[in-house]
């Protein structure tokens, strides 16, 4: 059983471009702007040539295979055959997992699988 | 080769002309930002590549995999990814796709190795 997390509280990308400009108020807002474009883009391109990402205590993206399958055309219901394709998945780190799940259960972050 | 931080600092570093020690606390205060989120649980959307949205997931039974022991798994928050529409089908777009898929990947990406 799992619920998705209630809170519609949202972060966008442009919000975290307002934070990283604060902390660097040295910069262009163009220039942090560009930047998160920049690393955004370098993270897809990496993925869509079968790259991994490793981004230490945040976690890894990494590409699983979907093997192909007999799919349904929803309006007529006709068998479609679907090839087999790579979808983009995310680990989260120990850092992220333990932080996060600390967030909501301060007393059993000794019960985390490693 | 998997991308890293030091590559995306490298990147913003050589296309954008940003001093080495800004592009590095630039990437470092992105990823720890979002980190933030997470924690105080906050979802994060970042348009074109994806959302990270958190689950609440209920205790359920469990088993030590080595001695056959049963223990029930906690009450967790666990973070997960949805990739966006464009990054999805950029992805798509690799080998595989196709009919025949090519070599299977360099690097053997669906072993999800935790590498922390």
């Amino acid at each position: 059983m799992e619920t998705e997390s209630t809170q519609e509280i949202t972060v966008t990308k442009s919000e975290l471009m307002e934070v990283l400009s604060r902390k660097q108020p040295q910069l262009a807002y163009k220039d942090i702007e560009l930047a998160v474009k920049t690393i955004l883009e370098q993270m897809t391109q990496s993925l869509s040539t079968g790259d991994r990402i490793e981004i230490r205590g945040f976690g890894s993206f990494s590409l699983h295979y979907r093997p192909p399958r007999m799919g349904r055309n929803p309006k007529t219901g006709d068998p479609v055959p679907l090839s087999g394709k790579y979808v983009p998945h995310f680990k989260p780190g120990k850092e992220l997992r333990e932080r996060v799940n600390a967030s909501v259960n301060p007393s059993v972050s000794d019960n985390e699988k490693g | 080769m998997a991308l890293t931080k030091a590559d995306m600092t490298e990147r913003l570093f050589e296309e954008l002309g940003l001093n080495k020690r800004e592009a590095k606390d630039l990437v470092d205060t992105l990823f720890e930002e979002v980190r933030c989120a997470l924690v105080r649980g906050t979802c994060v959307k970042l348009s074109g590549f994806g959302n990270f949205t958190l689950r609440d997931k209920s205790q359920r039974p469990g088993r030590n995999p080595k001695t056959g022991e049963e223990i029930p798994i906690s009450a967790r928050r666990v973070v997960t990814f949805r990739p966006g529409q464009k990054l999805k089908a950029r992805v798509e777009a690799y080998a595989g796709t196709s009919e025949q898929p090519q070599e299977p990947i360099q690097e053997q990406p669906r072993t999800s190795t935790d590498s922390e």
